[in-house]
């Protein structure tokens, strides 16, 4: 009896994927009476002319069977005479591609369908490069619904030249192209009568008979560390799965990261003491000295593994939210999770013709090339070589999603890793890493007016939105960056010229401004906005009146103004000159503080988070 | 690929799935709920941390209403193997008299999913094992191995969280909680032939022998004691019988069977022709009941 075979079932929505499981089984005697029972009585529930609907078996979610798709993956298990199988029944939905995914990562072999009235489509092909991306060596594609084109060997050869073409981009170890009807069992589990020009095996045959086992066998062994076993101070031992070869007591082993070495003194295979571990089995190692071992680390004898903080990367998107450059996120790679930064998108690949497009933005469902770099070194190999240590998922860090998975093409050399850091590190990197868009808001009004105390209780709830921020205001600019300045006009122009740069320079840092002055004149305004930039740039006009002001005279500055001792105070003795165009008024002596503040932060969602 | 058999594999890969559990969340429990699942559950966490004992307690949600060989075996694992065992009932049910023959679906929604979510929100726990297969039922071939709950326990199966190869993510916010089910891809054939390769220990009802038993609606009702009232008609006769599987004596039906060795019980099951969960009185309502129920957080 052969091996367990893992595979999938995929291509487009309505190949009949669902069905051509649930019909194999069916015609194979591999599902339960009950189970046969329920079919039979819910077929008849409102589908196709009272016939068997197969794809019932499967579809086991109430939304996917009342919308007669497959949203997520079905794990099915059943055992011939020959061999035993585990099923993942994955979506056709572009949508649910992510599903698809992970079935794919599950499996050895795929079943991809293709509707041959249809052909070839996109979704055939994106599924078909999925499953080469994440290692799967086997492909059969099985052309459905040949009861449909009459079981045209024409249309067939013709749909198996498409197919040929784009498995040619790929290395695929096996493929097989056979022509099916799911619905009505052709070529499932018996030769159909309908098709004697074809003369291959049937589906389940074929299935049955398949070689899956890798040859590439690396003698090397490791062991990435899960956790280290601690019941007392006399035992210390490293738990983990071995990836590969094997270990015995007496070998010496080499630690990654901190490259020590150590002998094995015990081993343990789950529970039992044993002088020897193979790949694939759950064991306990002790060595003979203290060595610096925790989860993450690496264990490995006869082997070369890699070591960089820098991976070139193949990637699948599957979170809702874009994929930008810059963005941080959490990698777990083996047993390592460790903070994260998309340094570069290379490229993404056209699903259609295998293309590669430049893209600085990659969305759900797209393929791309990124490089990536991590917080520290970590020990890695190439997918190819070793599918443990070469895949690895990103976790968004503030929703938890698994925003991708990906493969690890090759580590960055140091030398590559220099020309990949010279990458321009520009105002969007540095945003990116912020999470935010950096805008100036510019408070003007008459002193008293409120500017800072609405700066001062915007900036707080930017903060505790996790904002980066920086408020400019008379105390901390006049004393220092200014302290040269005094209030003749030119002095004046230099002063809200100076402010408007530094805003800048914050902006391009990556920082959300607040500046409260006066700042009286239009065409002072308008070469800040200049400055800044009309996009980043927020004018906020306090139109509280002057009358309130004075009332106010919080500082006692009108009075002084009043008794002549403060030359130019803007409102006594020198005008102000309102916004024409304000992105915002704001008359405090209509509403409170936290009011405004609401006004100031509805804008900058309206303007400056959205898209985030 | 490996050089291991079937169920060698099958056993590294729930360790596996057990050590990131506890290597990666904070409060981990494991759920024990006495039958063939769960024993073979906790013969595999005593393996996966050896020689340190499991690093994370066991749970019993004790409905009041379970076989009374279960509860007396449940004590003596616990003994044996001295684990620490949390048994928690939901004490509100008990005093409004919530039984399994007046409440029907409420009493399994009352005693076992509410009990799970108190008990689970009482002790704050943040990962529960439980013995859930995916060959068991449509709902459940769907599920995740780390299956995620929101505040209320709810599953949202429309948006699962893709899970790849075996890098689990096991980040959650606070509130929230993981279902981690390392037994996903066995099958009840797979359980029986560890049991009987590993000679794990199992209640004695799992294998055929005489006893009371009435027929109602369907299906075979062992007479556990004497809070079964007899219905007009019904008759206590004594049948060889066994159970497929163990819970709530009233909510379990027996198979009349012969099969009292493993080797026959394996053989029965290797040609069984209804799957295992025809003998639970409580799925056979209708087409999506299991789903609509760990929508709501069961298990």
């Amino acid at each position: 009896m052969k091996g367990l075979l893992k595979f999938i079932t995929c291509g487009s929505v309505d190949d009949g994927k669902s069905t051509l499981i649930g019909h194999m089984l069916y015609d194979a005697k591999l599902i339960f009476t009950d189970q046969k029972k329920a079919l039979e009585l819910d077929s008849k529930v409102g589908s196709r002319n009272g016939m068997l609907d197969y794809s019932l078996l499967l579809d086991g979610l109430m939304s996917e069977r009342e919308q007669g798709i497959t949203i997520d993956v079905a794990y099915r298990f059943f055992t011939t005479d020959n061999r035993s199988f585990i099923v993942a029944d994955t979506p056709g939905h572009e949508e649910y591609t992510r599903n698809m995914a992970v079935g794919a990562s599950f499996a050895d072999l795929a079943v991809i369908l293709v509707d041959a009235s249809q052909g070839v489509l996109l979704q055939t092909k994106r599924h078909t490069r999925i499953c080469a991306m994440m290692g799967i060596r086997h492909m059969v594609f099985a052309v459905n619904k040949m009861d449909l084109i009459f079981y045209d060997s024409a249309r067939f050869e013709e749909i198996s030249r498409q197919i040929k073409m784009l498995a040619a981009e790929f290395d695929f170890e096996s493929l097989y192209i056979i022509p099916v009807s799911a619905t009505e069992g052709d070529q499932l589990t018996e030769p159909s009568s309908n098709m004697p020009w074809f003369k291959g095996d049937t589906l389940l045959h074929y299935l049955e008979n398949i070689n899956v086992t890798d040859n590439e066998d690396s003698d090397g062994f490791y062991m990435p560390v899960q956790r280290v076993c601690r019941p007392d101070h006399t035992f210390r031992g490293f738990q983990g799965q071995v990836e590969s070869g094997t270990i015995n007591v007496g070998d010496e082993i080499t630690v990654l990261p901190g490259k020590e070495k150590a002998k094995v003194k015990s081993l343990f295979c789950a529970d039992k003491k044993t002088d020897q571990a193979i790949k694939g089995q759950a064991v306990t190692i002790c060595i003979d000295r203290e060595v610096d071992v925790s989860r993450g680390c690496v264990l490995y004898k006869d082997m070369s593994l890699s070591f960089s903080n820098m991976l070139s990367t193949s990637i699948l998107w599957m979170d809702d939210k874009k994929l930008v450059e810059g963005k941080n996120y959490l990698l777990k790679l083996g047993t390592k999770i460790i903070p994260a930064v998309i340094m570069k998108i290379k490229y993404k690949v056209d699903i259609n013709s295998g293309e590669h497009v430049p893209a600085d933005q990659i969305y759900k469902n797209e393929i791309a090339r990124c490089d990536i770099s991590v917080n520290e070194k970590i020990v890695f190999d190439e997918f190819l070589k070793n599918r443990e240590l070469g895949s690895f998922i990103l976790i968004d860090r503030v929703t938890n999603m698994t925003s991708a998975c990906g493969i690890v093409r090759h580590g960055l050399r140091r030398s590559e890793n220099i020309i990949a850091y010279d990458m321009e590190i520009t105002r969007e990197i540095r945003s990116r890493q912020k999470d935010q868009k950096p805008v100036t808001l510019w408070f003007t009004g008459l002193s008293g007016s409120g500017k800072s105390t609405i700066a001062n209780e915007v900036e707080k709830r930017l903060v505790a939105m996790n904002k980066h921020t920086m408020p400019l205001d008379g105390d901390n600019v006049r004393q220092g960056l200014n302290k040269n300045l005094g209030f003749k006009d030119q002095d004046r122009i230099e002063n809200i010229r100076r402010i408007a740069e530094v805003s800048k320079l914050m902006n391009d840092a990556g920082l959300i401004v607040l500046t409260s002055f006066i700042s009286p004149f239009i065409s002072d305004r308008e070469s800040a906005r200049e400055i800044i930039g009309e996009d980043n740039f927020f004018e906020i006009y306090l139109s509280t009146s002057l009358e309130v002001c004075e009332r106010r005279d919080v500082k006692g500055l009108y009075k002084k103004a009043r008794n002549g001792e403060i030359p130019n105070f803007t409102g006594i003795s020198s005008g102000y000159e309102p916004p024409v165009n304000p992105a915002l008024i704001i008359d405090t002596d209509k509403c409170s503080v936290a009011e405004a503040a609401d006004m100031v932060m509805e804008l900058l969602f309206e303007r400056s988070f959205e898209g985030e | 690929m490996s050089g291991l058999s079937h169920l060698d594999s099958l056993e590294a890969e729930s360790i596996y799935i057990m050590r990131e559990v506890a290597a990666e969340c904070e409060a981990p429990v494991m759920l024990y709920s006495i039958g063939k699942d769960s024993s073979v559950m906790l013969h595999l966490a005593l393996k996966a941390f050896y020689p340190e004992k499991p690093p994370f307690p066991f749970m019993h949600i004790d409905t009041t209403w379970k076989f009374k060989e279960m509860i007396a075996f449940r004590d003596k694992v616990v003994k044996d193997f001295g684990l620490d065992m949390i048994v928690y009932t939901n004490e509100e049910g008990v005093e409004q008299g919530i039984n399994p023959f007046d409440h029907g679906a409420a009493y399994t929604d009352i005693m076992k999913t509410q009990a799970l979510k108190q008990a689970l929100d009482q002790y704050g726990f943040t990962a529960a094992f439980g013995g859930g297969r995916r060959d068991e039922e449509k709902s459940r071939a769907k599920e995740r191995i780390f299956s995620f709950r929101n505040k209320n326990h709810a599953w949202e199966p429309k948006n699962q969280r893709p899970e790849l190869w075996k890098l689990y993510n096991t980040k959650i916010k606070k509130g929230e909680s993981i279902r981690v089910f390392p037994l996903s891809n066995w099958t009840e054939k797979d359980i029986w032939q560890y049991i009987e390769r590993e000679n794990i220990d199992i209640v004695p009802l799992y294998f055929a022998k005489e006893r009371p038993v009435i027929q109602r609606d369907g299906n075979i009702i062992m007479v556990d004691d004497d809070r079964l009232k007899l219905r007009p008609g019904e008759q206590i006769e004594r049948k060889m019988v066994r159970f497929r599987t163990l819970g709530c004596y009233p909510l379990t039906g027996g198979i009349e069977s012969t099969a009292d060795t493993l080797p026959a019980i394996i053989e029965e099951t290797l040609k069984a022709v209804s799957s295992e969960r025809t003998s639970r009185v409580i799925d056979h309502e209708e087409t999506g009941s299991m789903e609509r129920r760990k929508r709501e957080g069961y298990f």
